[in-house]
């Protein structure tokens, strides 16, 4: 199994997790949207500074995780590749903010190294809230939701179908990376000067692919509009997760429970 | 059912791939499509459904294809790609057998329904809830044939239907179009599998017709065959 292969079949892992069965699989899709959107804001409303405030954020994901029984490494190693880049964010801080912040165990650290945690923090926290609604809800579940919540149905559309596509596009990279390697044996990746050609051949075929696809939709009878799974009613259990969840991180965000739970010990 | 009047269709200006075509297809008739490779074969099948448009004729059940009618004519035509891949758009064969049901307005239960019982007739109900990609080519060829079967069409056209299948499953295959009762245009150069699912049989050649008439009697004819650059079907050569 070469590495495309390897994308693809995580790809159809993430539609696997989602048909397992927990409480969170069972929950309402528009009840996991809305409180992941509000999860999702609340964290990124904190302060720059306030790292003590932002930890227990943290509670809900891994509370979540573990109901849903999907483990915590999964989403790491899912994540792999993006979190990189979220912890990239902020980096730069501690160079222009180097007033002294905080004092640990005797060394000052600056505002710059805490603002650069918090950032880090929030987006690795932002990514698994966002990696547990796609593992625990199927995606025509997680669209059919957004258009109860009167997103435009296009836009819906646009996110279904790429995200069909990305398996589209990742089979076809496959079979290009196969045949490549097997007339360049012992080749690490592609060469730089194959790069050009290699990534119009991809967009060539992905477009032969993408027409063909079309065409197959439209000659059975596709117009612009998709029948989505049907979700079950929204119930009174999910409209009290919902708010609870909002509860919760309303005051997640404004009683600082670090600093709260600290000051009961010390007392 | 089908009926092409005087068709002619070019890709790039001046160089016609269709040059005046006309045929008849019977309600109810299995005609195999055949010609070497660029005889225009697959463009056929496309103008049927509307995916291309040139001049002269075609009409779908009596209506002429146009715009205002194609929606129309869809809904009667089904047709199996040549590579079920592209076909397979939808993360489940159920859900890829319900997509075109419900974009024609048929309620979620009937769809459901006509699910079971065409995964019934072809003998697939372990496959409904599989995913596409983890299906074998085999399967995913009856799973495509399955999608069409549920829209319920009044003719169904494939192109290659046998390509790239075991011999076991190329069986199963040419079966499964044996027993469909809808008006059948298959394109193929699996002249075997033509022979054992067609009446009639159509020889393009340039884009024109190079014969007509009943399979029997065209994949018979060695030197006609020959001088359009295809070859006896082998239960027919002796070998």
């Amino acid at each position: 199994m070469n590495k495309m292969e390897k994308a693809l079949h995580e790809l159809t892992e993430m539609d696997d997790l989602a048909a397992r069965s927990s409480p969170v699989h069972a929950l309402h899709p528009t009840a996991k949207l809305l409180s992941t959107i509000a999860y999702i804001i609340v964290t990124v409303s904190f302060d720059k500074y306030d790292l003590g405030g932002l930890f227990p954020m943290l509670l809900w994901p891994v509370l979540l995780f573990e109901i849903s029984g999907i483990p915590l490494r999964t989403c790491f190693y899912k994540l792999r590749i993006v979190l990189p880049l979220v912890m990239a964010v902020g980096l730069f801080n501690p160079l222009y903010d180097r007033a002294p912040m905080l004092l640990l165990g005797g060394t000052a650290v600056s505002g710059g190294v805490v603002s650069m945690l918090t950032l880090m923090l929030k987006g690795v926290f932002c990514l698994m809230a966002s990696f547990l609604l796609m593992a625990t809800t199927p995606i025509d579940s997680l669209c059919a939701a957004l258009r109860r919540l009167h997103v435009p149905g296009m836009l819906v559309t646009l996110l279904l179908l790429t995200y069909r596509y990305v398996g589209v596009m990742t089979e076809e990279l496959a079979i290009m990376t196969d045949a490549y390697h097997l007339r360049a044996p012992g080749q690490k990746g592609i060469h730089v000067s194959a790069w050009g050609s290699f990534l119009g051949q991809l967009l060539l075929r992905s477009m032969d692919r993408a027409q063909e696809l079309y065409g197959s939709m439209q000659l059975r009878g596709y117009h612009e509009h998709f029948h989505y799974a049907p979700i079950r009613a929204f119930r009174l259990p999910d409209g009290l997760y919902t708010l609870a969840c909002g509860a919760a991180f309303l005051l997640l965000r404004f009683v600082n429970l670090g600093r709260l739970l600290g000051g009961l010990v010390v007392r | 059912m089908i009926e092409f009047q005087h068709v002619r269709f070019a890709y790039e200006k001046g160089r016609e791939v269709i040059r005046d075509l006309s045929f008849r297809i019977a309600r109810g008739e299995a005609v195999g499509l055949i010609g070497a490779n660029g005889a225009g074969k697959s463009t056929v099948m496309k103008l049927a459904l509307g995916l291309l448009s040139g001049e002269g004729r075609i009409l779908i059940d009596g209506e002429e294809l146009n715009r205002q009618t194609l929606a129309s004519a869809r809904r009667k035509l089904g047709f199996v790609l040549q590579n079920s891949d592209n076909q397979m758009f939808m993360p489940t064969v159920y859900e890829d057998m319900i997509f075109g049901p419900l974009n024609y307005m048929v309620s979620r239960e009937e769809a459901d329904r006509r699910v079971d019982e065409v995964l019934a007739r072809l003998d697939l109900q372990a496959l409904k809830h599989r995913h596409n990609h983890r299906i074998s080519g085999g399967e995913k060829r009856m799973a495509a044939i399955a999608t069409i079967l549920a829209m319920e069409p009044e003719a169904i056209l494939m192109d290659e239907p046998s390509s790239a299948l075991d011999p076991c499953n190329r069986r199963l295959v040419i079966n499964t179009i044996r027993g469909l009762e809808q008006t059948k245009l298959i394109s193929s150069h699996d002249l075997d599998m033509i022979l054992d699912t067609c009446s009639r049989v159509i020889l393009l050649s340039e884009g024109r017709i190079a014969a007509d008439g009943p399979a029997e009697e065209i994949l018979r004819d060695r030197a006609l065959l020959e001088r359009n650059h295809l070859e006896l079907p082998l239960r027919l050569a002796g070998g």
